[in-house]
């Protein structure tokens, strides 16, 4: 699984790739660990952009579900973007797409998570809209 | 081991269909058989039979109790739960009170659940039945004893009349029962669960019921993927949803229909059979979570297909 990510404005997308499976999950929670540590002294919210993930195991929906928790007692939030539609059946199925909040695509979540946020994701689709 | 015939499928509490819920299934049977005629009752039974469960039948009300059919003349039962009851009085209509038979019960653990039918199991109280009760549990004979004490229950435990033996299982030793090799396994399950490995004959069950996988450990998962290993029928707790099982219901002691289908694939397992239905689940959520299970196991399969059924009280399983 590789693993990346970038600010814009306050929020703080992730973008995990591959397969989050019991031998990927523990990486993961890894990578999630130091940006989940950021949240509500420097970002507002953490976005998982999830457009690159292909499986996720109930080891990795565990890792969401502690972040999750982790980001509500930092009175901060953590949100999910872009399901590939097997991903989306398994949250579907686990009954994950009603405990977390889980958007179409990273544009959505910004959308509602915060307008500079927005703004700033626009700006790199498209320079010539600054 | 030639079949599993389950008597009591249902967690934590019995539970019956209301006459709201009887009428709901009245009724989408008759719209379904709006304008046909029937010429006969075979003709009733066809429509009957291709009705979806939650509409022709029900996943039942009993808790846990399970019979293995080992083709030997002992009965070999897995929990006390409210099941037992009917399957003591068919045992006692099969044979009469005069035909002393030999019960082997082996206990997953002692909560209520499990053990409410013994008081209610008619061949106890037989003279000359032998019941052999196993269990990893040092409180076993204890908890049996004492759900018959004052004020709790009107006899206690001295009424019955049948030989009544306790046997208590190591973990991880095997152990020759009935034709079969039994193993137990510790679970996650407050007070502590047993599985059961059942092994015969090439065929091997596993009854893992009370049991809370969070698959973080490594070697925890390693050690119960060892333990369903090539089982041919896995009977699974899926009382929860995932979701449920790791957030408002973490640490509860059960488990759900993903991991049960991720546990059994990793093992290679043929079947797995979820077990011990939430209460508050009616035949429409439980059939749901079944149709879910069967989904997972089509998207994530990367072997032989997984079977996957939802057992209900008086289905079988050939093994």
């Amino acid at each position: 699984m590789l693993f990346s990510s970038r600010r814009f404005a306050d929020v703080v997308v992730a973008s995990p790739v591959g397969r989050i499976d019991h031998g990927s999950a523990g990486p993961f929670e890894g990578a999630l660990l130091p940006l989940l540590a950021q949240l509500n002294i420097d970002e507002v919210a953490l976005l998982l952009d999830f457009s690159g993930v292909e499986y996720i195991s109930s080891v990795g929906l565990r890792v969401l579900m502690a972040a999750a928790k982790q980001a509500r007692a930092q009175e901060s939030s953590i949100a999910i973007a872009g399901l590939q539609p097997i991903v989306a059946e398994i949250f579907g199925i686990s009954r994950f797409d009603r405990i977390l909040d889980v958007y179409p695509s990273v544009a959505d979540a910004l959308g509602q998570l915060s307008a500079p946020a927005l703004e700033a994701f626009n700006a790199v689709k498209d320079p010539s809209a600054t | 081991m030639k079949r599993i015939r389950f008597w009591g499928t249902r967690g934590s509490l019995p539970v019956a269909l209301t006459a709201a819920q009887v009428r709901e299934k009245l009724l989408a049977a008759l719209r379904g058989a709006s304008g046909r005629v029937f010429a006969s009752d075979a003709e009733i039974d066809t429509y009957l039979a291709g009705l979806r469960f939650p509409v022709s039948g029900t996943y039942g009300g009993h808790t846990s109790c399970v019979e293995i059919e080992t083709g030997g003349s002992a009965y070999v039962l897995c929990d006390l739960g409210s099941g037992v009851r009917p399957f003591g009085q068919a045992a006692v209509a099969r044979h009469g009170a005069g035909s002393p038979q030999t019960y082997h019960i082996f206990m997953s653990h002692l909560h209520w659940d499990h053990i409410m039918g013994l008081p209610f199991f008619t061949p106890a109280y037989i003279p000359g039945n032998r019941i052999h009760i196993y269990g990893s549990h040092a409180g076993l004979e204890a908890a049996l004893r004492r759900q018959q004490d004052q004020p709790s229950f009107p006899v206690d435990f001295s009424i019955f009349r049948a030989s009544i033996e306790f046997v208590h299982l190591e973990p991880g030793k095997p152990y020759d029962v009935a034709g079969m090799t039994v193993t137990t396994k510790l679970q996650r399950h407050g007070g502590d669960s047993y599985g059961y490995r059942f092994e015969s004959n090439g065929r091997t069950i596993i009854y893992s019921t009370d049991s809370e996988h969070k698959l973080t450990d490594p070697e925890e998962t390693k050690g119960f993927v060892a333990f369903f290993r090539d089982a041919d029928v896995v009977v699974f707790d899926a009382m929860y949803s995932l979701a449920d099982a790791i957030s408002i219901k973490a640490d509860w002691g059960h488990s759900s229909n993903v991991v049960g289908v991720e546990l059994c694939q990793m093992a290679g397992a043929r079947h797995l059979c979820l077990f011990h239905h939430e209460p508050s689940s009616g035949d429409e959520a439980i059939e749901g979570a079944l149709q879910e299970a069967r989904r997972l196991e089509e998207i994530t399969r990367n072997g032989a297909p997984l079977r996957v059924s939802a057992a209900y009280d008086g289905m079988e399983i050939e093994v």
